[in-house]
């Protein structure tokens, strides 16, 4: 990993970066986008979480990646590998829009505000401060985390660029 | 992620057929619409890793406005029109005369007019499939977003989201006379929504 390298995370994807590289996830619409950072070690991880639970899987290999609940240990546990205390980790978090607007519909239509809820209580339990979010709305976003600043940056379409 | 165990390969032409015959429709309805030929390429049948199927129209940050709906009945699923903006200006043009807009702005009038296009295209694609399955199927009330395509398109991957990381597109493209892509048509089935569509169309399971 060379300085000023960007690292993408796909959707229902993770990973970790440090040295000064940028890790970046696009189109974030119902999906939440969460980094967790080590302002010392200056390394960082994100996640593009999709779903809340993984109790709703089907999936025969599950991808721990694509849940809330397990995204958030998995992303904890790499950067622990690396050294990382948990105790100054700073969370940041973007998505769980609500892109459509529909009459009834049902829980699908809801996925947004729940993946930012699952989130939410995914950092509680492991006592992660989440410092700062943008998280809502009816559009989408892409955010990237600097590992240098720690700075989290988010794109839209309608509000241009915003640093939290 | 295999979703069918066997005649994987007739499965897919069955399917093709399926978007043939709804996108065909709906392409004379454009027609109609616009008083103009409307052409579509063969429908694309593909089970494709979520990441690559915003790369149908551009990638995962291009700009795209999209009319959704939720297909509801016998065989539920997801079905997106997607129009590239400088088409739906010229669409918007042909249909009402509007002076094309000059950035990414349209107004209430603009927009009520392509999500209403959306919808007849939607209602005639989903009517020639009710017909021809026997399978009741309904749209929802569209609704339409300039966005980008990952975050719109993702909204349509959650079902398949539970099983795995692909999701099966039916994927339609249209073509006013010679020119570029205008529009497509996106139909993602439920997973649970295969083996009734195949039911229906005698194919064994």
């Amino acid at each position: 990993m060379t300085e000023g390298s960007l690292i993408k995370v796909g959707m229902a994807d993770l990973n970790i970066a440090e040295r000064g590289a940028v890790i970046k996830t696009t189109g974030l619409g119902s999906c939440v986008g969460l980094t967790l950072y080590d302002p010392v070690l200056k390394i960082g991880g994100m996640a593009h979480i999709m779903l809340p639970s993984s109790d709703i899987a089907r999936e025969g290999q599950l991808n721990i990646a694509k849940y809330a609940d397990t995204a958030v240990p998995e992303l904890l546990e790499r950067l622990k590998k690396k050294g990382v205390s948990a105790g100054r980790l700073v969370a940041k978090m973007a998505g769980g829009a609500q892109m459509f607007a529909f009459m009834g519909g049902g829980d699908s239509m809801r996925i947004g505000p729940r993946n930012v809820e699952a989130t939410k209580q995914m950092l509680a339990r492991y006592a992660i401060s989440l410092t700062s979010e943008d998280t809502g709305g009816n559009y989408g976003r892409t955010v990237e985390l600097s590992t240098e600043s720690g700075i989290f940056t988010i794109r839209s379409v309608q509000y241009g660029v915003k640093e939290i | 992620m295999s979703l069918f165990k066997n005649d994987a390969d007739f499965k897919m032409d069955v399917l093709r057929e399926v978007g043939n015959i709804g996108a065909g429709n709906a392409a004379t309805a454009l027609s109609t619409l616009l008083n103009k030929p409307v052409d579509m390429a063969v429908p694309t049948v593909s089970l494709l890793p979520f990441e690559a199927i915003a790369d149908r129209v551009g990638g995962s940050e291009a700009v795209v406005i999209a009319i959704f709906l939720r297909v509801e009945g016998d065989a539920p699923g997801n079905m997106f029109f997607i129009i590239n903006r400088e088409p739906a200006r010229r669409i918007l043009q042909d249909l009402l005369g509007f002076a094309a807009a000059e950035d990414d702005m349209y107004s209430e009038l603009e927009l009520s007019a392509l999500n209403e296009i959306g919808n007849i295209l939607a209602g005639s694609y989903l009517s020639s499939l009710a017909d021809f399955t026997g399978l009741n199927m309904s749209p929802t009330v569209p609704s339409l977003a300039v966005d980008m395509a990952g975050a719109i398109l993702s909204y349509g991957l959650l079902q398949f989201g539970t099983m795995g990381d692909d999701a099966l597109l039916i994927d339609t493209t249209f073509l006013e006379g010679q020119q570029e892509a205008d529009g497509q048509f996106f139909l993602i089935p439920d997973p649970e929504s295969f083996d009734k569509l195949f039911r229906a169309l005698g194919v064994p399971l």
